[in-house]
């Protein structure tokens, strides 16, 4: 149980970015926009929440600039592939290489720290909330550990993280929003002989992303950590992707597959260096490729096919 | 009063001789860019010394992928700097090729070693810094465990840590020192998030203080340290001020010492080329006490640290080198 709880807590650490940039991913692929793009919505938003936060010392201020830095890069996508229906995932890949670019060019030119952002002083980030009773219970076997060191003790991002699941999965399957969003993703020209315009449902879902993004950025940029360092998401917005295509765009199974990515990275951290029976002390490179290889041999063989919105990465022209 | 006029005498004695060996110095630093606040950082601050000191300005660059190391060296090359100083293991392919096509100017490599007869290779025993602060991390500790972040899985970072360790167990022979890296490719130096995840992975195995070989990763490192309330060793430049309190001491690697004897050499005409191992004895490598930490270092450290840097050096300690063999004595 000691041994255990740590790593589960550090999975729900590593898990949240995931977990965050995969709805946003939801929310866009479901009304039939493809994002390659959450890498760099990410970065850029880890960026404005590491420098607003840096030099105003506000965690939410630093938010606000993260949500508006991604939202900002959204509508670039939208403009580029619903208005211009343009290729989505060119888009998306721009705006991957402009987010890497411009965060490193702005942060040098405004910080001179090599891309980075000051340092983020103890008010300008998310700090971890113990939750009532948790040091009463922790006497109590099993629920009481569980509780004060799993449960107690995040940042308030992790939970509004967990929250948005069950939010993101009643938006979609309950009310009328989600219906056509989730309708414009499979048949765009029924939503629009509906009378129901196509592109501005579609620019919505491209909006949510970035919110859902700019969350993911700034957990980062100034809850996990304190300050933007030049292309510090490390490849999470593909991770993500990877989790979303896996929960095959459902919201309850993206928490299960985020969770799982993010339990194998914390048992990859775990596992380094220790020694196994039989096999003995296992190499870096075979731990740190363990949850790519996982990744692979589980969407080969044991998910089944996984079949992408229908209308995925065509844009919509309406017929005359 | 005196002495400034002695030195004003000076300087401008310096300034009259150091017109006749005008040299024009560039530096191109690695991917961490020149404000890392660590191994970038401290070629830059020689760098600027020099220029404070003589008034002969230099140029710099900073590589922002590695396709550029060559042309960033070439450019300069073709332009008549010299010497160049490029910072860090992989410019070495780089140096190797563009001191072939312009034999006349000399450059300088830090931190590998380049065979050829226009460079000056300068590296440093990283053993011997780390196994001051080992001894130093092993002193403050109160659990008996302490850790080690290392970015990048190269023999050159096991060089830091197997210093590390034979220091600690030089003063508690029992202590567990667990070791990891962040990863195996150059994005294991700008991960602060792998980084503060491992630190957190140590604390929570018993370690109470944690060294950190990663560049940017290591700001991760030392911000978990402190958010737990653990402390932190910082490497290459002096990382005390980072977070007071919380960063036990810092390993100096005196690449700033580096790049000023090289622009000095290079002006004095005394320029050397081949190897030049910076270890305790040169001052190449030290630990850092200042303001900000020194409440963490008691006295009776202090002495056993110094007396342990006056052996180093006078050869009755010698620290094991991980490279020259790729293995560790102890673990």
């Amino acid at each position: 149980m000691e041994a255990v709880l740590p790593v589960l807590d550090s999975a729900v650490r590593l898990s949240v970015p995931l977990i965050l940039a995969a709805l946003a991913g939801l929310f866009s692929e479901r009304s039939g926009i493809f994002d390659i793009g959450l890498e760099g919505k990410m970065l850029i938003a880890a960026f404005a929440a590491g420098a607003v936060a840096g030099v105003t010392a506000s965690a939410w201020l630093g938010l606000a600039a993260a949500v508006v830095a991604s939202v900002a890069f959204a509508l670039v996508h939208g403009y580029a592939s619903i208005t211009q229906r343009g290729n989505q995932i060119v888009s998306g890949v721009a705006i991957n290489f402009l987010a890497s670019g411009l965060t490193a060019f702005l942060g040098q030119a405004w910080f001179s720290q090599g891309g980075r952002t000051p340092p983020v002083p103890a008010g300008g980030r998310f700090a971890e909330i113990e939750l009532p009773g948790a040091e009463a219970l922790r006497g109590v076997p099993l629920v009481g550990p569980v509780y004060a060191e799993l449960i107690s003790g995040h940042n308030l991002l992790v939970y509004l993280a967990v929250l948005a699941v069950p939010l993101s999965a009643w938006i979609l399957y309950r009310t009328r929003f989600g219906l056509r969003l989730r309708a414009v993703g499979e048949n765009p020209a029924a939503v629009d002989t509906a009378g129901i315009s196509v592109a501005w449902l579609r620019y919505r879902a491209v909006m949510i992303a970035g919110i859902f993004c700019g969350f993911a950025g700034a957990y980062l940029a100034i809850a996990q950590s304190a300050g933007f360092i030049r292309d510090m998401t490390a490849g999470k917005g593909f991770i993500a992707l990877a989790a979303l295509i896996f929960a095959k765009w459902r919201p309850w199974p993206v928490l299960g597959a985020c969770f799982l990515f993010g339990l194998l990275d914390a048992i990859s951290i775990r596992l380094q260096g220790a020694r196994l029976p039989i096999v003995g002390e296992v190499p870096v490179q075979a731990i740190q490729a363990l949850p790519y290889l996982l990744t692979v041999v589980l969407l080969a063989g044991f998910i089944g096919r996984a079949v992408p919105p229908r209308a995925g990465g065509v844009p919509y022209v309406k017929e005359h | 009063m005196r002495m400034t006029w002695v030195a004003a005498v000076a300087a401008l004695a310096f300034a009259g001789a150091a017109h006749a060996a005008d040299i024009k110095p560039a530096v191109v630093y690695d991917l961490g860019g020149k404000f890392d606040k660590s191994f970038n950082e401290a070629a830059f601050q020689g760098a600027e010394r020099f220029a404070k000191d003589t008034g002969i300005t230099y140029r710099d660059f900073e590589v922002q992928n590695d396709s550029q190391r060559e042309q960033a060296l070439r450019n300069f090359a073709r332009r008549g700097f010299d010497p160049i100083v490029a910072i860090g293991f992989s410019q070495a392919q780089a140096i190797e090729k563009v001191a072939t096509e312009f034999p006349d100017i000399r450059f300088a490599i830090i931190d590998m070693v380049v065979d050829k007869p226009n460079v000056r290779s300068i590296v440093f025993k990283e053993e011997e810094g780390s196994y001051l602060v080992g001894m130093l991390a092993a002193m403050a500790s109160k659990t008996g465990t302490i850790g080690f972040v290392g970015g990048m899985d190269i023999p050159l970072i096991r060089k830091f840590a197997c210093g590390y360790v034979q220091g600690a167990k030089s003063v508690k022979p029992d202590i567990t020192v667990l070791q990891n890296m962040t990863g195996t490719t150059g994005a294991a130096w700008t991960d602060p998030v792998k980084g503060g995840e491992l630190a957190r992975s140590q604390f929570d195995r018993g370690a109470d203080v944690v060294y950190h070989a990663a560049g940017g990763t290591g700001i991760g490192v030392l911000q978990a340290a402190a958010d737990a309330d653990k402390l932190g060793i910082g490497v290459d430049s002096n990382q005390n001020a980072l977070h007071p309190g919380h960063v036990l001491t810092s390993m100096l690697k005196r690449v700033d010492n580096a790049v000023y004897t090289a622009f000095e050499d290079a002006q004095n005409g005394s320029w050397s080329n081949g190897v030049q191992v910076l270890g305790l004895a040169e001052e190449g490598v030290g630990w850092a006490l200042d303001e900000n930490n020194d409440k963490l270092v008691t006295d009776e450290m202090k002495d056993k640290v110094e007396a342990a840097t006056s052996k180093i050096i006078s050869g009755d300690i010698k620290v094991h080198d991980y490279m020259a063999d790729n293995t560790c004595p102890t673990s």
